[in-house]
């Protein structure tokens, strides 16, 4: 039921964040899946003992899988899906602890939180950017037994479907 | 296939609409960088180079044309203009389009609105606050709090920009406002922890964007434009803080 509940409300919220980034109306539910999908693959690692930063990691690398998935299926760049596929991921409480801390003289603990928050950005961006170079790789591989001109070929079918 | 020299200018000069719309919109640069050339190589520009940072883009064709700079002062988070100006390339690319035809699609892109209505934004960014105090273990009586402060701040850093066009006072005002809320709330018993409800109605003002693009920036080889989006995300963050700071030290 818990889990259930986290879905849900990790969908809406990433879904509102679609929202006002402005992404096409027809890929915010997408957006909302996106994050949802990252968001409870976080929240059950983190569960079973993992630290927040792996966890973190392994979120924002589903994230950005999902979101090739959707980019490559709907025709979009895939900074549309990420970008608020990793909100829920983003460490804004720990980063408003850090500053409140700071403010209250408690530089200690400041540096602390400052860290952890440092620590857990720089293991979403590298969650990120490892996806999408795998990604890559699998796909040139996967591409290697078609000629140069089959694939533009089925690009162009595939894009005049947009026209 | 030769062009005419007018036709290597307004070529020169679409590129660079495509690029400027793409980086206003929050585009990573090296896909600014890439959607410039690939669109300068369909039109058998090969030579084509680039030069993309946050605050301005150079182009140039080569020797047939003079190298063009254009600069860029507002940035925001647009994905739809992105996705947008995506497709003209790929449509460009694939020669579906012709240039001709994309300029002018470029020049209506700039100047349309695509945002939704303003009231549906603040409406999402109330049920966004609101909706953060499930997932990091607030109180359910909680979120009514979350959900006035959030949409308040929210409509406080769209008319403060509107007002001055200074984004480091806007957020720091929508911050002040939504702590003052948020506090009030607690004060007369409509709300139980303040941290919760002030992290929950500041996340649509967070840099969580800026961070991940800068650090992406950085390994992508882009230190210029890395460290600028860095800068920029580090004042974001500065401005919010501040604002809650003040409210939280009275």
């Amino acid at each position: 039921m818990e889990y259930i509940l986290q879905i849900i409300f990790s969908f809406i919220f990433t879904a509102c964040f679609g929202v006002i980034f402005n992404a096409p109306t027809k890929a915010i539910p997408y957006c909302g899946i996106v994050g949802a999908i990252g968001w409870i693959v976080y929240y059950l690692i983190n569960h079973i003992g993992v630290q927040e930063v792996q966890a973190s990691f392994v979120g924002a690398f589903v994230v950005a899988i999902v979101a090739q998935i959707f980019a490559r299926r709907f025709k979009m760049p895939m900074i549309i899906f990420n970008v608020s596929g990793i909100i829920p991921l983003v460490p804004g409480g720990i980063a408003y602890n850090t500053m409140r801390n700071i403010m209250e003289l408690d530089y200690n603990l400041g540096i602390q939180n400052g860290m952890r928050a440092f620590m857990i950005s720089g293991a979403v961006a590298m969650g990120l950017v490892f996806a999408e170079v795998i990604t890559q790789l699998v796909m040139r591989t996967f591409n290697k037994g078609k000629t140069s001109m089959q694939s533009f070929a089925r690009a162009k079918r595939r894009t005049q479907k947009f026209k | 296939m030769t062009m005419k020299e007018q036709n290597y200018e307004m070529a020169l000069d679409c590129f660079l609409l495509a690029g400027q719309i793409m980086m206003e919109s929050g585009a990573e640069t090296y896909r600014v960088e890439d959607t410039m050339l690939r669109m300068a190589r369909s039109q058998d520009i090969e030579d084509a180079q680039s030069y993309v940072t946050p605050t301005g883009i150079i182009l140039s064709l080569g020797r047939r044309q003079i190298t063009k700079i254009t600069s860029i002062t507002n940035r925001i988070t647009d994905l739809h203009k992105i996705s947008l100006v995506n497709n003209i390339s790929r449509k460009l690319t694939l020669k579906i389009i012709t240039l001709d035809e994309a300029y002018d699609e470029l020049l209506k892109i700039q100047k349309t609105n695509y945002f939704l209505p303003i009231h549906v934004q603040i409406l999402t960014a109330s049920i966004a606050s609101s909706c953060f105090m499930v997932l990091f273990n607030g109180l359910w009586s909680d979120m009514p709090a979350a959900f006035v402060a959030g949409g308040v701040g929210y409509l406080a850093v769209t008319m403060v920009q509107e007002a001055t066009k200074v984004k480091f006072f806007s957020e720091f005002f929508a911050s002040l406002v939504v702590g003052i809320i948020a506090y009030l709330a607690v004060h007369f018993g409509l709300g139980t922890e303040l941290d919760k409800i002030i992290v929950g109605s500041v996340m649509p003002l967070v840099p969580g964007v800026l961070i991940t693009n800068a650090v992406r920036d950085l390994m992508a080889g882009h230190f210029t434009a890395g460290i600028a989006k860095g800068t920029e995300a580090f004042l974001t963050a500065f401005a919010i803080g501040s604002g809650i700071a003040l409210v939280v030290a009275i």
